[in-house]
């Protein structure tokens, strides 16, 4: 069957981001469909879907939702993750430039799911031009009865939608990290639980979901679970805790592709197939030396692994961290693994908030030794080291508060591991060329 | 005289209608601030503190977290101008396009030309990697650029001068 995309069908359709538009195709369908059903059965039509987030934890979005606790007075917050910073990642931005009202159908719908009374779009501040695109279509709604009071006559359902700017910062795309900093704090990432469904924003219950989570949310109400469990992989039968891999997913392209691009694929799609039916294969027509299968902290897959299926489990049997955003970035045979690397390390000790030790110290160094091996002054035990310092740093070995320092140790460790030849050769070669004759007394 | 005027005290006031408290105004409020003066003056931060039942100190605290927000010893150009650093950006030739806009304008990152056009920065991705190199003017993004590119891009800023943005 001929995979058919749903979230990028309008794209590129003229007047789309106008409500008039919008509406002539087929738009806010899904929530009036909500609106006939009561909250709780929203909530369940998710859960059958077996959506789960795009934001990069894969966590199931219904379970989430039913976390927030039964008979709470209010109010409840619905934040939408529109930080989108995972360098590689710029999906949701296609969204939100090209069709805002499918990502604001999707944000009503489920604030009408949790009943959330107000929902905050936490915007990073690079998108000057979905925040303006989606100003207007917000406006739209509010002159015409989709936003306010008593939506589209149903009575009791109020629901504000605000855009929020953030200000530069990675770490706001994490979830109580969004959190703090929308209520005006440093984005300093707090510990769980409390779970933010439980007590969130403002302390009350609040579910942070990603932009492309929300958009799913409105197919799966217009189409039904069924359809969405159509798309994709189903659970691994050798794990019992796997909820499957289903529906369309938008995979991001980038590097050293001939077309870089978003694509909308089902689920599972391998990277080799993404990179050579969609991408139009590597660039120069040179070959493949690895690619990151989700967004910079996922760490890398070789020219070997290019099988690898891209649904949730995939990545993490070829050692990675997991599918992330699903972010696909492409590195040919010329690229540096020592240069890659560096780039990754100084990214995450920029972008580190600083509240955790291991985590401050931990990128910091890691993206000093690197630095100090790139120039040609490294020293063969500085792998081990950094190895020493990926290993135990993050929520994985339970030394952090958030998952930056997991997304900043699993590129280290996979690149150190699956390239290692690469690394011990420059670092002996540079060493020859700087220190003839033999190798220097360490001085630490 | 106060530095922040009626109508940006009545903008900040407004935006504080959407939050259950005055504090999380904050971010919008500094955005606005910074859009008007190009960068947040030691008196605002006070003044501001003062809007929204704060301590100047929690004022300090937010502002400074995000490198975002200039201090009036260091206020931006009329065009600030961030060129992406990160992995996808790279690959394509995002450090040679940072290296040679900094030679162009002779400035390194962070700082701004003498006549007050132009802060150019790094960035961290930029949301943008399927046109990389690129950069962000203001809050535009342009790309994928060649050098030559860029450079036209900016003599052109430069040229319509007066106004901010594009
Ligand atoms: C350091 C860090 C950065 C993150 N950045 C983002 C982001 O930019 N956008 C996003 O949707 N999720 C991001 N996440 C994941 C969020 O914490 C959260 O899991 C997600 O927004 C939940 O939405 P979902 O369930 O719809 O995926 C980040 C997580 C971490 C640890
Ligand atoms: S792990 Fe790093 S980014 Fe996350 S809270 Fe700790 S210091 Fe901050
Ligand atoms: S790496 Fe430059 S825009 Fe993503």
């Amino acid at each position: 069957m001929e995979f058919e995309p749903v979230l990028l069908r309008h794209l590129g359709v003229p007047g789309i981001q106008h409500l008039e538009t919008y509406q002539a195709q087929g738009g806010y369908q899904g929530l009036r469909r909500a609106l006939e059903l009561t909250p709780e059965q929203v909530v369940q039509l998710v859960k059958d879907s077996g959506l789960r987030g795009r934001g990069g934890a894969g966590f199931p979005t219904g379970v989430k939702w039913g976390f927030i606790p039964k008979n709470h007075p209010g109010p409840i917050y619905l934040c939408v993750n529109a930080d989108e910073s995972e360098p590689g990642t710029f999906n949701n931005r296609i969204l939100m430039e090209g069709d805002p009202h499918q990502v604001l159908e999707g944000t009503i719908i489920s604030a009408y799911a949790i009943r959330a009374s107000v929902a905050y779009i936490y915007l990073r501040y690079e998108y000057g031009r979905a925040y303006r695109i989606l100003q207007r279509a917000i406006q739209e709604l509010y002159d015409h009865g989709f936003l306010g009071r008593n939506i589209l006559g149903k009575a009791g359902f109020n629901l504000d939608i605000y855009l929020h700017r953030g200000a530069g910062a990675y770490i706001c795309g994490e979830e109580t990290g969004l959190i703090e900093s929308l209520e005006g704090k440093r984005a300093w990432p707090r510990i769980k639980p409390p779970f933010p469904a439980v007590q969130g924003l403002f302390h009350k219950p609040t579910i942070v979901n990603n932009v492309e989570t929300l958009a799913c949310v409105k197919h799966i109400i217009e189409r039904g679970p069924d359809w969405f469990r159509s798309i994709g992989i189903p659970p691994d039968p050798n794990n019992p805790r796997d909820m499957g891999s289903f529906g369309p997913k938008l995979y991001c392209l980038s590097g050293h592709v001939n077309r870089p691009g978003c694509f909308e694929l089902p689920l599972g799609i391998t990277a080799r197939e993404l990179i050579e039916k969609y991408g139009g294969g590597v660039w120069k027509g040179r070959q493949v030396k690895a690619i990151i299968p989700g967004g910079l902290s996922m760490g890398f897959l070789t020219a070997q692994e290019l099988d690898t299926p891209l649904d949730f489990n995939g990545p993490i049997k070829a050692g990675c961290l997991g599918l992330g955003t699903a972010a696909v970035i492409v590195l040919d045979d010329q690229t540096s693994m020592i240069d890659v690397l560096y780039n990754s390390c100084r990214f995450f000790a920029h972008e580190s908030c600083g509240q955790c030790t291991p985590c401050r110290e931990g990128t910091a160094w890691m993206a000093k030794i690197l630095a100090r091996i790139r120039r040609g002054e490294g020293y063969l035990d500085d792998l081990d080291i950094l190895l020493e310092i990926a290993n135990g740093i993050g929520i994985m070995p339970g030394t952090t508060i958030c998952g930056l320092a997991d997304g900043a140790a699993w590129p280290v460790k996979t690149a150190i591991t699956k390239f290692r030849a690469e690394f011990e050769d420059y670092i002996r070669n540079s060493r020859a060329r700087l220190h003839p004759v033999r190798e220097p007394i360490r001085s630490h | 005289m106060p530095v922040l005027s009626e109508d940006l005290r009545q903008a900040i006031e407004n935006y504080t209608h959407r939050y259950a408290t005055r504090q999380a105004a904050l971010l919008p409020a500094l955005h606005l601030i910074q859009d008007r003066f190009r960068c947040v003056p030691a008196a605002a931060i006070e003044e501001l503190a003062d809007l929204l039942d704060l301590h100047p100190a929690q004022v300090y605290d937010t502002l400074s977290f995000y490198g975002f927000f200039r201090d009036a010893e260091h206020p931006l150009g009329k065009f600030r101008v961030w060129v992406c650093r990160s992995l996808p950006c790279m690959l394509r030739g995002g450090e040679d396009l940072l290296d040679g806009l900094c030679r162009y304008l002779h400035v390194e990152p962070g700082q701004t030309t003498p006549d007050g056009s132009f802060t150019l920065e790094y960035a961290e991705c930029l949301g943008a990697c399927e046109l990389a190199p690129c950069l962000l003017v203001n809050d535009e993004c342009h790309g994928p650029l060649t050098l030559e590119a860029a450079r036209q891009l900016l003599d052109q800023l430069r040229q319509q001068g007066g106004q901010h943005g594009i």
